[in-house]
């Protein structure tokens, strides 16, 4: 098992899963959309059975839904993952939550299936389900036995425009998502912090609001909010069907024309093209709260490949991230842990596939003995030097190294293959992208990286904050109930 | 088309991998799966050496953390180098039983080479630099100080802790303040020579390689260890006498609740009873009866599960749950009785005919990657296992019957001998805001 990156929560869209058996499903996920964001870097030197575009298939139903298919024959197995055009980024003021409140209802029940019964199908075919929120998607999957995408299909395709919204089922389901919400911000220092921190960095972006609401939103929202919000983003013209497997294209296409084919298209709103005011100025805020080790984010605003004006510049940026922070032989790594010895973990983020525009993120906690000044000062002296200097081809060269080694990695995961097309094609982008984006990141000259460097990691356009602990007066029992002691 | 739904598909017939296993010049057991589709090699070398067979806590974790400081000729820096040069990926870490070191490489020639060679002198000739040994120290005691900010972490740590009592499993795997303060480089030196032999090792190696080439790998990766000698025997786990609950404050907006007793070993007699048991008591996400009744009942929970953890001795049988300070003492007493009423009814026929096709009709998942492959060899190997348990996984899931799951659990689980531990803020309501 490999060690989860602590810069898991930084640079990528926060994705809520439904569900979550233990804690370390919501890790799981969150390793693999890194991995996501780092790998959408392809391979140069892959072998032509391992290109994606020799394995992908697509389709377009009538009415206006994309269906694509990606083979992998390696095991009797398949995914399915329908993917909808709607995320917390499409969420007005006062509405925050609902696309992820409604991803929890879309297992509460159709006309023709009880509240329930959807997981209890899946389940007693093999199946295993779930589903996630993140800032520019909704997407909900079943891996399987390939035998069984019929029935996936059947009840995604019922659920796409069936949904019941009982208030009885809301009433408790609300109540799930803001326990959902204590665990992972509450009661979490860094949680709190992250939160604070998007909310302070954009002034106009929705990306300032967490994927699963404000408390207040929560407490406010009402089931008719969310049956208006299904009717205006579920439809077939607003989703993507990825399944990748041990399938036949031409057979997935035909069950798919069955069961989404005679689904109703929708008038979908029209979405106002939306962009950040440039920065004016450098921001600082510090969040005290109870926690026991001081905490630092930063974030530099940042181009992405949906609207970048120079299309080169996402990639160099990918590059510059990988740079300090693509492994153990990176700069941080290198330079702040090893070396000065002032971090006890840093790490940089950047996701070049978001809908908007989002941001280059570096974090860390300081050493013991080291104070977090002295951290954020070595972060920015990392930041000045690739202002000022080139990076050097044998940097450049390892991490297209990695990158074409982590293309491969990826293949032995279906449920990843998946994700990243469904990501792509839901951003609004194309899933030839991940075949590309080799020749574009082979491409990257040290002189690019540090003109994206230049342009964007300057003080006047970046959010700082920092976590000071309060005490947390936690630790002694205050009541044990006796009786118990270990026998011999 | 409802009927279609409903009406269960046969489950197919999936031959699990064949393993082909022997035993390295110095003593260490292969387990090996060929995987020639995708050009990489998946090999983790595991050691009985967990933190189970520290002297002080947090030594066999800072054993593992410092194997990638400095081996040979080659400082951490030229270690990393090394790796991030092809491409490859190399963690090490420890649990209670199990200690070990786990690689990912293309098996292009130059990566193998560079990867493999690694690998041999991390683990044959580790330094354990005096600066390394003491920065790693001090890494973990900020780690250490960060997970204490969690109320789950807490929790859990505090419920394995007191579970074992005096049998090495109590031993946090991170360490703790104190044992961190005084834990040197000696200690870490004496583990490492103690349990890092080859008799003492599993390899566990799943890629596009040959028999004759996995052969040569496991000899090269071992080839630096001593022969060593198997570890000890760890001491049976006792039972509790009798119930106990611990309450700690902590300043959060949730309780997080943890009930269970210790459980069973892998290789238990009961082990499918068990396991297809609390399947159906809270191993099957929303479907599961704890579940039914904490959150799709009553909206207490976001999760809430139970399961078995099989360990070379009887590992935790863990309820746990999360929910705002004003209901824990709810959500505990539903926990208490959905277990209760499951110990004394078992599961219905309905509910054990779900469980088993969820189980059986899912076991193509369980080995669709070589990552969930090497998994199970390394488990296998390492619990001495039979090499046909994957074969006959799917017959032994079907044989259970609901009668024998009643039975297992009224003779192993005890209502009078739990642990519970509840970590939250018992005087702060959840913020209404």
């Amino acid at each position: 098992m490999l060690k989860s990156d602590r810069n898991i929560l930084r640079g990528i869209n926060l994705s809520l899963l439904r569900r979550c058996r233990a804690q370390g499903v919501m890790e799981h996920i969150m390793r693999l959309l890194l991995s996501a964001a780092l790998l959408l870097l392809a391979g140069p030197v892959l072998a032509e059975s391992l290109v994606t575009e020799n394995l992908v298939h697509e389709t377009m139903l009538d009415n206006g839904m994309k269906v694509i298919v990606k083979e992998d024959h390696r095991a009797p197995i398949m995914v399915s993952q329908v993917w909808y055009k709607v995320g917390s980024s499409y969420e007005p003021d006062g509405f925050t939550g609902l696309s992820h409140a409604l991803e929890h209802m879309m297992f509460k029940g159709t006309e023709s299936h009880p509240p329930g019964e959807f997981s209890r199908i899946i389940a007693a075919n093999g199946g295993s389900e779930n589903a996630f929120t993140g800032r520019d998607y909704t997407a909900y999957f079943q891996t399987m036995s390939n035998d069984r995408l019929e029935i996936a299909l059947e009840l995604e395709a019922d659920r796409m425009r069936n949904l019941t919204l009982p208030a009885e089922e809301f009433a408790k389901e609300i109540e799930v998502v803001k326990e959902e919400r204590r665990l992972r911000t509450e009661d979490k220092p860094t949680g709190q912090l992250y939160e604070q921190f998007t909310a302070l960095s954009y002034r106009s972006l929705p990306y300032a609001n967490p994927v699963i609401g404000w408390m207040n939103d929560l407490e406010q929202m009402r089931v008719e909010d969310l049956a208006a919000w299904y009717r205006r983003w579920y439809a077939p013209n607003n989703a993507t069907l990825v399944v990748v497997g041990d399938v036949d294209p031409q057979a997935v296409f035909q069950l798919a024309r069955k069961y989404f084919g005679p689904l109703k298209q929708e008038q979908l709103p029209v979405l106002k093209p939306l962009r950040e005011p440039p920065q004016k100025g450098e921001v600082r805020s510090v969040i005290k709260i109870p926690a026991n080790e001081p905490y630092l984010l930063m974030g530099y605003k940042t181009p992405a490949a949906t609207s970048a004006e120079r299309p080169w510049e996402p990639y160099a940026l990918e590059m510059l991230v990988a740079i300090l922070d693509g492994g153990n032989s990176a700069r941080f790594s290198r330079n702040l842990v090893r070396g000065s010895e002032v971090a006890v973990s840093a790490g940089a983020g950047y996701n070049a596939f978001t809908r908007l525009p989002g941001m280059l993120t570096l974090d860390g906690t300081p050493a013991r003995g080291r104070d977090i000044g002295e951290l954020e000062k070595a972060l920015r002296e990392e930041i000045a030097r690739l202002r000022s200097d080139p990076v050097t081809e044998e940097e450049l060269e390892r991490v297209r190294t990695q990158v074409i080694a982590s293309k491969v990695f990826e293949l032995d995961s279906v449920f990843y293959q998946a994700m990243e097309i469904g990501t792509l094609e839901t951003i609004g982008l194309d899933w030839r992208l991940i075949d590309q984006y080799v020749e574009e990141l082979k491409k990257v000259t040290p002189e690019q990286v540090r003109e994206v460097a230049q342009r964007y990691l300057r003080d006047e356009n970046l959010t700082v904050t920092l976590l000071e602990p309060l005490p947390m007066d936690n630790g002694k029992p205050v009541r044990s109930s006796t009786g118990g002691r270990h026998g011999s | 088309m409802l009927v279609m739904l409903l009406m269960l598909l046969p489950v197919q017939l999936w031959a699990a991998p064949a393993i082909q296993s022997w035993v390295t010049e110095k003593g260490a057991r292969v387990l090996f799966v060929p995987a020639p589709e995708l050009p990489m090699l998946d090999l983790r070398v595991v050691f009985d050496g967990g933190s189970a067979r520290g002297a002080i806590p947090g030594v066999a974790s800072l054993t593992s953390a410092l194997l990638e400081e400095g081996a040979g000729d080659w400082d951490a820096d030229a270690i990393a180098q090394r790796l991030d040069s092809v491409g490859a990926k190399m963690s090490a870490s420890s649990q209670r039983d199990m200690a070990w070191l786990t690689v990912r490489t293309l098996t292009e020639k130059r990566a193998l080479t560079e990867t493999m060679d690694t690998v041999a002198q991390v683990l044959g000739a580790p330094r354990f630099d005096p600066l390394a040994f003491e920065r790693n120290r001090k890494a973990m005691l900020v780690s250490l100080n960060h997970d204490e900010q969690s109320p789950g972490t807490v929790a859990q740590r505090t419920f394995m802790h007191t579970l074992f009592g005096e049998h090495p499993y109590a031993a946090q795997v991170e360490g703790t303040q104190e044992s961190l303060a005084r834990v040197s480089r000696e200690d870490v030196i004496a583990h490492y020579k103690k349990y890092y032999v080859a008799k003492n090792a599993v390899i566990a190696i799943v890629g596009a390689v040959e028999r004759a080439e996995a052969e040569r790998l496991a000899e090269l990766v071992t080839s630096g260890l001593q022969p060593g000698e198997r570890a000890p025997e760890l001491p049976q786990v006792s039972d509790l006498q009798a119930s106990r609950t611990l309450i700690l404050p902590f300043p959060s907006s949730q309780s997080h609740i943890l009930m269970g007793q210790p459980g069973m070993q892998r290789g238990d007699p009961d082990y499918f009873v068990l396991y297809v048991g609390n399947h159906i008591l809270g191993g099957s996400g929303l479907v599961s009866q704890l579940s039914d009744e904490v959150r799709e009942k009553r909206g207490l929970s976001y999760s809430v599960y139970s399961y078995f953890s099989p360990m070379r001795r009887n590992g935790p049988f863990l309820i746990g749950a999360q929910t705002q300070n004003a209901k824990a003492v709810e959500t505990l007493e539903v926990i208490r009785q959905t277990l209760a009423r499951f110990i004394e009814q078992g599961p219905s026929e309905v509910e054990l005919t779900a469980a088993k096709q969820n189980i059986t009709g899912g076991f193509p998942l369980r080995i669709a990657s070589n990552s969930k492959i090497l998994e199970y060899i390394a488990m296998l190997g390492f619990y001495d296992l039979p090499l046909d348990y994957l074969d006959t996984f799917v017959d032994n899931v079907n044989s259970v019957t609901s009668e024998q799951i009643r039975d297992a659990f009224q003779r192993r689980i005890k209502p009078d001998q739990l642990l519970t531990v509840v970590v939250g803020d018992e005087q702060k309501p959840a913020p209404a805001n």
